[in-house]
């Protein structure tokens, strides 16, 4: 393909994922701005969603009702699932950085493997609840991929309302500000902390429902997505909801412009490098606080 | 520490090495190419105790150490002709050279930054492994049995596929990362690296320069980690990416946290649990990585000292 | 009286010819009910086996194939009279676990062979040890390692051909019959480099050429990238994909090219256990794939063919009876069942007992003079050479084009067209 169009494909594809990327990565960065701790079991609840997503479409009629009724009870369900793992592990070993990263790698191999026993191990396909093809006069294109950075761009935008305009938004960016402050002015601190943690989840979640009809719900496909996430909370800044979006772009639409010019897998080792390089410059990321 | 506790611990520990000799001659057949395996996976698990045990940074990289001395010693046999002795070698400088290139530019970090640059450094080295497929031959990997000289020992050939051999060298790699972490524990290096771990802006009021410190613990940790990788490609032959993956760094985490972190038989006892029971769980469900993190969490929660370390805090305070 | 007597015996005659007749023809297979149970110490068959990881859909039918031959191979007498057991252990198609499976097999279960390995570097790294612990290895994985000589003696592959066959046979077809300028698309990946390796040679010796070779890492969701780097002059895209992604990659390749596709060349591996009617593959129509055993059972199969499917448990579409939507891995899961029947062919003829080192030679060099499998119960997929320094197997390959979202036969090769220059000889390897 000439490189004009080419250069187009990469865009088109890069779009979609940033917007993805943007939605996944979110909730690890809110998890970790708010509550200082990283969450290594966030992939496994992207992995949730699909699943689920599965689930649901299978009890359905309708590729439509399917996906609508996946969008709710997904993110509910990994929400309360998120919510029990915060109450009964997190919670007590008291946030600990370092514990908690046991913890959750611990949390990852358990959902991943009470999915292969429950679901078992193959992958396996969701219908789009919309299916087009956009023809190009150089390559075709899926329809429904637009569709998804549509929902996306919403999705972003609704919890950036949630953020900067509701209360349980304030008492969030309180806490992330200096916990004890906040607590001295009387937001309860554990409560805002599991509900950032079930957040966390359940844009992962959604992202997962979003993104299973155009790959397939396999029950090791959380791994990647985790990775991807910490590249972009990084670069973007652990912590800094805007820079996770600026970051998602930057890596989702560079991702496929490199591809143009340079093999996958070499591209993906210039970005992890890169990643590595950023963070032993600027400790805290690009657009985050000093946090070394 | 007076002289009766040294000798309180060196007889300890001696006397463990003593019955990993002698365990050899009562062990049936199936346990004894496991005790085999446990035994170079516990030197991995050492280097890693190490770096958190010893000096407090917690990595998740540590694969790339591991594979680093797996590649440095197969691909001189494979393409060279090395021998075993010349090869663990270049193993071994392979592991260090990486592990302070890595330590020069990752240590201006550290708690949670530290860990994600280790888990980033250690996916590019994987991920090379896959691109540079020509020479590494990636995912697939390559045998080494055809290729390795047996060794020599005053004329008689030594080959890897005996198990008295295999058993042995294996116990030789252990014994080695054993004494040398326990060397290093009752030294004066080792108790600055413990006071590092417990508040390094003290340890460095009082004159330390705690960067060259733990330069050099990454360095040695890098070096086990990669004796442990060089030996356990010429004992079991195989070379191949799949040692570099992520699940090949929560590995050794794992295994140090339930022997118990911080302790030097910590490693020895968490990898050899952790084998057999994702050995027994592998008979009864198939999703057997269940039992790894049903481990950890329990762990985390009512026993974050691990095995031995909770030995060490009822009944026996002067354990190393 | 005499007359009476005669007419007698004349009769018993009969009656014993015709009970000997129907001996006879319980010895064909299908008539289970007069063969005699086997009895003694069972030959204990070790099967390393992928429950879990990504070679789990294969696994799972790997394992109905190979329970529906051992429970046809007892039915009908057993292996020397002794029923055979199978021992299974999942090896989560990790290569790390896959020679520590091995040895729990061999020296914890005790059996006489292990069996049943389908990823090449799970085979890889397991097989080290099989030769070290010296017991036979038999492998179902497809793989050119076993016939490049890399491995040991003890490990066969008698069951199923490898890629460089079936990519050698489909060279020349492909460039006589779709084009000449290839593009090709394969894991990045052992089994992949077989695939990038073999066939450019082959294509080059036919006067083709490979315009470009897109390897693509084995953890990858997301394809479009890579088919926008396929060059607008390629004539056929030759594709071979293996993992939890492949539904994703064929459809992604049909949204890319929709109408204005070149000749498109696939290998069933893009396929196995995904249905060619499901959703976004209608592109298909109109391309080709390599078949080992044809899903879509057509018109006159044999009867062997037939009986297969049903033991196996799949309909005339390669889909399982119990469940419409589980679609089988037809291709490569018949190793198996061939596998087994070679190993139970070896026992018997060369007179193995026990798993001592000199009845493991004899059956090792009985396999090695053995020249041939014809076509029958035993191997329904069909006739096969067998070489036995390489300790490989060579077979019909098939061409089958996507019509009507069925695949149909459009050609089937020569055994002599797979064949290529030999590499190696385990025959000269001590034991």
């Amino acid at each position: 393909m000439s490189f004009g169009p080419h250069l187009f494909l990469a865009l088109l594809e890069g779009t979609v994922s940033a917007f993805v990327l943007a939605l996944t990565a979110l909730g690890l960065s809110l998890v970790f701005g708010v509550m200082r701790i990283v969450n290594v079991a966030h992939g496994e609840f992207f992995m949730l969603g699909a699943v689920l997503a599965w689930f649901c479409a299978s009890l359905v009629g309708t590729p439509v009702a399917g996906f609508l009724f996946a969008l709710i009870a997904a993110p509910l369900i990994v929400g309360a699932l998120a919510l029990a793992a915060d109450r009964l592990v997190l919670r007590r070993i008291d946030y600990h950085p370092e514990g908690t990263i046991v913890a959750t790698i611990g949390l990852l191999y358990i959902i991943q493997q009470a999915v292969l026993t429950l679901y078992g191990p193959e992958a396996r396909p969701v219908t789009p609840p919309v299916y087009f093809i956009l023809s190009f006069p150089w390559f075709g294109y899926s329809g429904y991929k637009l569709v998804v950075a549509a929902i996306s761009a919403c999705l972003l935008a609704a919890t950036w309302w949630l953020l900067a305009r509701t209360k349980l938004g304030l008492y969030m960016r309180a806490a992330q500000q200096d916990l004890e402050m906040a607590q001295a002015f009387g937001v309860p601190a554990r409560r805002v902390y599991a509900m950032v943690f079930a957040l966390g989840a359940m844009l992962a979640a959604v992202a997962g429902v979003l993104v299973v009809p155009i790959q397939q719900a396999h029950y090791l496909m959380g791994l990647d997505p985790l990775l991807l996430s910490f590249i972009v909370v990084i670069l973007g800044g652990l912590g800094s909801v805007k820079g996770t979006v600026v970051a998602a772009f930057v890596v989702g639409i560079s991702d496929g412009v490199v591809s143009v010019f340079f093999s996958p897998t070499l591209a993906k080792i210039v970005a992890t490098l890169l990643v590595a390089a950023v963070l032993v410059v600027r400790p805290g990321g690009l657009f985050g606080e000093d946090r070394a | 520490m007076n002289d009766l506790a040294t000798h309180r611990v060196l007889a300890l520990h001696l006397g463990v090495l003593a019955l990993l000799f002698l365990a050899q001659f009562a062990l049936p057949e199936y346990h004894h190419t496991n005790v085999a395996r446990i035994m170079v996976l516990a030197a991995y698990a050492l280097g890693y105790n190490l770096l958190l045990g010893y000096t407090g940074l917690m990595s998740l990289g540590h694969a790339m150490f591991f594979a680093a001395g797996m590649y440095g010693a197969g691909l001189p046999v494979y393409y060279l002709g090395f021998g075993a002795a010349g090869a663990l070698g270049a193993g071994i400088a392979t592991g260090m050279l990486l592990a302070a290139a890595f330590g020069l530019m990752a240590l201006r970090t550290s708690g949670v930054s530290f860990l994600i640059v280790s888990l980033m450094f250690a996916q590019a080295f994987y991920l090379a492994s896959l691109y540079f497929n020509e020479i590494t031959l990636g995912d697939q990997g390559f045998i080494l049995s055809g290729k390795l000289a047996p060794l020599q020992l005053g004329g008689t050939p030594l080959g890897f596929h005996e198990p008295a051999v295999k058993y042995n060298a294996a116990l030789l790699l252990f014994a080695a990362c054993f004494l040398l972490s326990l060397g290093l524990r009752l030294s004066p290096i080792g108790r600055v690296l413990i006071a590092i771990r417990e508040n390094e802006e003290r340890t460095r009021l009082f004159g330390y320069d705690s960067f060259r410190y733990k330069l050099l613990a990454l360095v040695l940790s890098g070096g086990l980690a990669a004796a442990a990788g060089a030996s356990y490609a010429l004992l079991f032959s195989y070379v191949g990416s799949t040692f570099a993956s992520i699940l090949f760094s929560i590995y050794p985490l794992l295994w140090t946290l339930l022997g118990g972190v911080g302790t030097i038989l910590g490693p020895l006892v968490g990898t050899g649990l952790m084998f057999y029971l994702v050995d027994i769980a592998s008979g009864i469900t198939s999703a057997y990585l269940l039992v790894v993190g049903v481990v950890l969490v329990a762990l985390i929660l009512w026993f974050p000292q691990g095995i031995m370390g909770t030995v060490r805090a009822k009944w026996l305070p002067w354990l190393p | 009286m005499s007359e009476e007597r005669k007419g007698q015996g004349f009769s018993r005659r009969r009656t014993l010819g015709t009970l000997g007749s129907l001996a006879g023809a319980a010895l064909l297979p299908g008539s289970p009910a007069f063969a005699q149970a086997p009895k003694g110490r069972p030959i204990r068959i070790g099967f390393q086996v992928h429950r879990t990881g990504i070679g789990a859909v294969y696994g799972r039918w790997y394992e109905r194939t190979t329970t529906a031959a051992a429970k046809l191979i007892n039915e009908m007498g057993g292996i020397a009279g002794r029923p055979v057991e199978i021992v299974a252990e999942d090896d989560g198609t990790d290569p790390k676990r896959g020679p520590e499976v091995v040895e729990k097999l061999a020296r914890q279960h005790k059996v006489d062979f292990v069996y049943g390995t389908l990823f090449s570097h799970v085979v890889i790294a397991s097989a080290p040890r099989a030769g070290e612990l010296k017991i036979p290895y038999f492998v179902v994985s497809e793989g050119y390692h076993v016939a490049s000589g890399k491995l040991n003696r003890y490990v066969f592959q008698p069951g199923i051909t490898d890629v460089r066959a079936q990519v050698t046979a489909m060279s020349s077809w492909i460039t006589g019959k779709l084009g000449k300028k290839v593009t090709m698309i394969f894991p990045d990946y052992a089994f992949g480099y077989d695939h990038r390796d073999f066939f450019s040679q082959a294509v080059a010796k036919r006067g083709g050429t490979v315009l470009e070779k897109l390897a693509i890492p084995p953890t990858e969701s997301s394809f479009t990238k890579y088919f926008a780097r396929v060059p607008a002059e390629t004539e056929v895209l030759y594709h071979v994909m293996v993992g939890p992604g492949v539904l994703t990659f064929v459809k992604e390749m049909g949204e890319h090219f929709g109408k204005k596709r070149p000749q498109i060349f696939g290998f069933i591996d893009s396929l196995e256990g995904v249905d060619i009617a499901s959703p976004g593959l209608d592109f298909l129509d109109g391309t080709y794939f390599w078949e080992a055993f044809p899903r879509y059972a057509e018109g006159a199969q044999s009867a062997h063919a037939k009986n297969y499917r049903k033991l196996v448990g799949v309909n005339d579409a390669g889909v399982s009876l119990a469940d419409p939507k589980d679609v089988s891995t037809f291709s490569h899961m018949f190793g198996c069942w061939e596998t087994l029947y070679v190993i139970k062919q070896a026992v018997e003829k060369s007179g193995y007992k026990d798993p001592s080192p000199k009845d493991y030679r004899a059956l090792i060099e009985y396999l090695e003079s053995v020249k041939s499998f014809p076509e029958s119960a035993e191997h329904p997929q069909g006739a096969k050479m067998f070489n036995g320094r390489l300790h490989q197997c060579y077979g019909h390959q098939y061409v089958s084009k996507v019509e009507n979202r069925r695949l149909k036969v459009v050609h089937r090769t020569k055994i002599e067209d797979s064949l290529y220059d030999p590499e190696a000889d385990y025959t000269k390897q001590a034991l």
